[in-house]
């Protein structure tokens, strides 16, 4: 785990995580949130956890972000820049940093380096979740399976 | 020097800023589920972290639980983004200020 790696993937992790907070364009927005998710996914390999990576970059770049594109094409007929700002936001989230920052730093027990273990496989993952885990697998199944229908209701064409 | 945990954790709570300031500071109904995914991706990023920092690592568990809450989080968005269009239908904007209909 280099640091030089570390030091690339968090500026830039970071900086598209603010450009997606705070551009005025909803579309520039859209695609800093999936430059963000790439980032991250980056920082999932740097940990080891190349399957998760994986499934981040599936997930979330490939469904989410295009289906919020897809949203914001579907609904910008009168709103295609957002106007207000509230500072009050900005004083709460940089306190809520600081306050985080804070306890992370007086927390001597947690500054620790990685200790070296062997790969996490495909195989290994696919094993936990079909022993382990296969009622929570079940569980996420259906629950993915109502959000989808309510999602189908919620935007059908209401009869009249 | 290798990056610690600490390092990490920090990162993780600026991503959860960012994602709060996005979700408490914007008027837009999209840029408060933009701030929700990231303040689940930071989330996911801790798990990560913890998992792979932990004195046995061989456990997947840290990971598991990144996988499902991937999931459940891409289920938020189906449903998060559907309640938008269907609000958009009605009312005919996504502003969140102008949707005060239930104000006393």
């Amino acid at each position: 785990m280099s640091s030089a790696a570390f030091v690339i993937i968090a500026i830039f992790t970071l900086a598209a995580a603010l450009a997606a907070a705070t551009l005025r364009k909803l579309m520039h927005a859209a695609l800093s949130f999936a430059a963000a998710l790439v980032g991250l996914a980056a920082f999932f390999f740097l940990l080891g956890a190349e399957f998760v990576g994986l499934a981040l970059v599936f997930i979330y770049i490939g469904a989410v972000a295009v289906l919020i594109v897809f949203t914001i094409l579907l609904t910008r007929r009168d709103v295609g820049e957002d106007r207000g700002f509230n500072w009050a936001g900005v004083i709460i989230a940089l306190a809520v940093f600081c306050g985080l920052t804070w306890s992370i730093l007086a927390t001597q027990s947690i500054s620790i380096v990685a200790p070296h273990i062997r790969a996490l496989t495909v195989k290994r993952i696919g094993e936990a979740l079909m022993t382990g885990y296969v009622w929570p697998l079940q569980c996420v199944g259906v629950l993915l399976t109502a959000a989808l229908i309510g999602a189908l209701i919620l935007v059908m064409e209401e009869k009249r | 020097m290798t990056p610690t945990l600490q390092i990490f954790l920090i990162v993780s709570a600026a991503l959860f800023s960012i994602g709060l300031l996005a979700a408490l500071s914007r008027r837009h109904a999209i840029f408060i589920l933009i701030g929700i995914e990231l303040m689940l991706a930071a989330a996911n990023l801790n798990f990560i972290a913890f998992w792979r920092f932990a004195p046995q690592p061989h456990q997947p568990t840290g990971v598991m639980f990144a996988i499902f809450s991937i999931a459940i989080s891409a289920a938020e968005a189906a449903v998060g983004l559907a309640m938008v269009i269907a609000v958009y239908r009605h009312y005919h904007t996504t502003n969140v200020d102008q949707l005060n209909q239930l104000k006393g």
